[in-house]
């Protein structure tokens, strides 16, 4: 996008961190989930999404992130400038995105540790070009400092990841590996779901300590009640695959007293539906 | 066809013209003819200088072998020539007892394979089988100050012949398997353990093995005692060049776990594609005692391997604990055997497998309770991880029980690599390569995590090297 000029009469381009243009996603057989989004998100920026259930939040978020069954159909994904909407999940990873999942999954055998420093060098190889592992003793300490902040219990270190996780300890450890992995933009997708209030209150402690000059999140939710934590720059309403209603926090409130159904007529309206 | 040809001119025609990957000159003081026959085993027996009753034993089972049909279960061994193996290859002269004494190119093989590191680092001793002999055997002193005994099996059998005599043959009878009477008749190196009551050996000992002459069957037999109350890890790993045309390794195993006593044998066995891996392994297990198999196969052709435990008496406990992981062209028919014949015995086994690139692994096993093993207690576990839709997987557990009061489970799982887990882990920036590689140590895990560190690592390095490209 172009600004106007700048006081100072030159003429800037400004260009978002991450951009969603015009994005459409579909399914495998064709039907269109997202239907055309954009979207802006700069580092010391929080947005929340807030959808009702079935509006295709998380079918955004997996698209964001590359998932193979979902197809970008129209519209295009721009990080830093580059254009992301070819590439697969783990080249987006190295480049800088982060979704933290609504549903981990489980993988046997391989400890939260093994895995952290895999991704972490995967992530660094990426990045130089070459073989460039982080050395242990340091992955170590920012390991355990990491746990520290977001209280996750030492023990979890050498757990299998996610394998018998609570659905807090799952969202804890999607937070501290964002912490770790040190992403550019992190999408959280429903990360506030199954959560009690205490966990709630680290998760998103944990969210709001990392952005800032080196991120910008996206925080996904169905509810309210996390923003109260994390306390979102911009809120997007998002119904039938498409942002409906933007706005400051104040948006979110009005959401949770007045529930989505205020913005479905407009969609009918709007959408010619 | 080479009968004729003096051995000088037989060792001269060999070992210039090796391509494939380290490959060391041959320098063989005696090998025998091509193929099978009375007279060749004859002939190593009296090349070794064995006694009179271990001749016998050996033509006796030539005869066994002779008579046996290829069993028709299994894999198929319809591609092996017989006629075309050297049965016994003798590389050296001297048996060498320290490192310096070895001659040059073995210690360069061995070199390469990271021996002298891993002596520095843990070894308690190295025996290690350079073709179809072991020719380097150290004892640390303080393994020999305790009366254990760490032989290659040929010196076992001249230095400690009444004890090898006593023992040799009668967990695997000569006759048990067409396979296990190969051995018996050319059996040549592997290794002679005897722990004494009471001995605990805190390293593990260690044997590597290698085939390293085209056409050539490795026969190595090991026998190991370990008496009441004593201790032993004993490991073995292989690690074989490329060969064109097909190679046998037959093993024979015999463990015997005395009254109190465990013993814990671990293998990790990566030959090349072309390799039959036929082996017989069997241990019995006296009054509380334990034995422990830990046997990983990624390498060969077509394995079949079954490592078996009678447990003999009261509370003795066994675990088979196997990783299969069949590629491109391999079939791995692998699995285990409880065998309860006492009352309160226990067993597990757990065997997790995987195929890719339409390899085919299957579980074998037997779980036998006999009449009067009241209380016994086994668990059998099989899972098959297969990563494409050009791949197999089979399971034959085979159960025979003749006692009512047993508890008795059995467990198999068939699973393939999920698209959202994939998702999940490329998502954290890992190739798809790499998550799936991932994936895969995840599931053999339970294994890998039993096995000595620097094993651990070698299987993990293995499982990633077998991953690469693997997907797309």
């Amino acid at each position: 996008m172009v600004s106007a000029g700048t006081p100072t009469g030159a003429c800037v381009l400004i260009m978002a961190l991450l951009e969603l243009k015009n994005l459409h996603v579909a399914l495998e057989d064709g039907t269109e989930i997202v239907k055309g989004v954009d979207l802006a998100v700069d580092t010391n920026e929080t947005h929340a999404i807030m959808g009702p259930n079935g509006s295709g939040k998380s079918t955004l978020a997996y698209a964001l992130m590359g998932h193979p069954a979902y197809e970008i159909s129209e519209g295009e994904i721009l990080l830093d400038g580059e254009d992301m909407t070819e590439m697969e999940a783990d080249e987006r990873a190295q480049k800088g995105l982060f979704l933290a999942f609504q549903y981990p999954h489980a993988v046997p055998g391989v400890t939260v540790t093994s895995f952290l420093r895999s991704a972490i060098n995967a992530i660094r190889k990426a990045k130089a070009g070459a073989d460039d592992p982080i050395p242990i003793p340091e992955f170590r300490q920012e390991l355990m400092a990491a746990m520290e902040r977001l209280k996750v219990p030492r023990e979890m270190a050498s757990r299998y990841l996610n394998e018998g996780f609570s659905g807090g300890e799952k969202k804890r450890v999607e937070i501290l590996q964002m912490a770790m992995l040190k992403p550019t933009i992190a999408v959280l997708d429903e990360t506030d779901s199954g959560l009690d209030i205490d966990a709630l209150k680290i998760v998103a402690g944990g969210v709001k300590e990392l952005v800032g000059p080196n991120m910008g999140a996206v925080v996904i939710t169905h509810y309210q009640r996390i923003l109260n934590y994390i306390e979102p720059d911009y809120v997007h309403v998002f119904v039938d695959g498409r942002i409906v209603e933007e706005g400051g926090p104040e948006l979110a409130h009005k959401l949770e007293a007045e529930g989505y159904e205020a913005f479905m007529p407009a969609v009918a309206a709007g959408g010619g539906e | 066809m080479m009968a004729a040809t003096p051995e000088t001119e037989i060792v001269a025609g060999i070992g210039n013209d090796y391509k494939y990957g380290f490959h060391d000159e041959e320098n063989y003081v005696f090998k025998s003819e091509r193929g099978l026959s009375a007279e060749v085993v004859a002939a190593i027996s009296e090349r070794k200088n064995e006694p009179d009753w271990m001749r016998k034993f050996r033509l006796k089972s030539l005869e066994y072998f002779m008579a046996r049909p290829l069993p028709e279960w299994g894999g198929d061994l319809s591609q092996i020539d017989f006629e075309n193996i050297y049965y016994y290859i003798k590389p050296t002269a001297e048996q060498a007892n320290t490192w310096e004494d070895l001659p040059a190119d073995i210690k360069n093989t061995w070199d390469r394979l990271g021996i002298p590191e891993a002596e520095r680092k843990f070894l308690a001793g190295v025996g290690a089988q350079y073709e179809s002999e072991v020719v380097y055997h150290k004892l640390q002193e303080k393994l020999e100050s305790q009366g254990v005994i760490f032989k290659d099996m040929d010196s076992g059998l001249r230095e400690h012949e009444e004890l090898v005599k006593q023992y040799f043959g009668t967990i695997i009878p000569q006759n048990d398997n067409k396979f296990a009477a190969l051995n018996s008749a050319v059996w040549s190196g592997g290794s002679f353990i005897y722990v004494p009551p009471g001995v605990s050996i805190e390293m593990p000992l260690q044997a590597y093995f290698r085939i390293n002459a085209e056409n050539m069957g490795q026969f190595e037999r090991t026998l190991i005692i370990v008496d009441e109350g004593a201790y032993v890890h004993y490991v073995e790993g292989c690690t074989a060049p490329i060969y064109t045309t097909d190679s046998l390794h037959s093993a024979v195993v015999e463990i015997i776990v005395k009254e109190g006593g465990r013993c814990r044998y671990t293998t990790i066995q990566n030959w090349s594609t072309n390799v039959y891996n036929l082996v017989t392994k069997r241990a019995v297990a006296y009054k509380d005692a334990t034995m422990e198999w830990v046997d990983g196969n990624l390498g060969s052709k077509l394995t079949m391997k079954y490592p078996a435990i009678w447990l003999l008496g009261e509370r003795a406990h066994g675990e088979v604990l196997s990783i299969a992981f069949a590629n491109q062209g391999q079939h791995q028919d692998a699995g285990g055997k409880a065998v309860h014949v006492a009352p309160k015995t226990t067993s597990t086994i757990t065997s997790k497998s995987i195929s890719k690139n339409g390899g085919r692994a299957s579980y074998r096993g037997l779980l036998e309770v006999a009449k009067g093993a009241e209380g016994a207690k086994s668990k059998v576990v099989c899972d098959a991880l297969i990563l494409d839709e050009d791949s197999r997987t089979d399971t034959y557990p085979y159960i025979r029980i003749d006692e009512n009061n047993v508890d008795i489970g059995h467990e198999a799982t068939v699973s393939k690599i999920g698209e959202e887990q994939l998702f999940y882990l490329m998502s954290r920036g890992l190739s798809e390569a790499e998550a799936a590689a991932m994936i895969v140590s995840g599931f053999v895990e339970p294994i890998t995590k039993e096995l000595p560190l620097e094993y651990a690592v070698e299987m993990n390095r293995l499982i990633q090297l077998q991953m690469e490209g693997s997907v797309g």
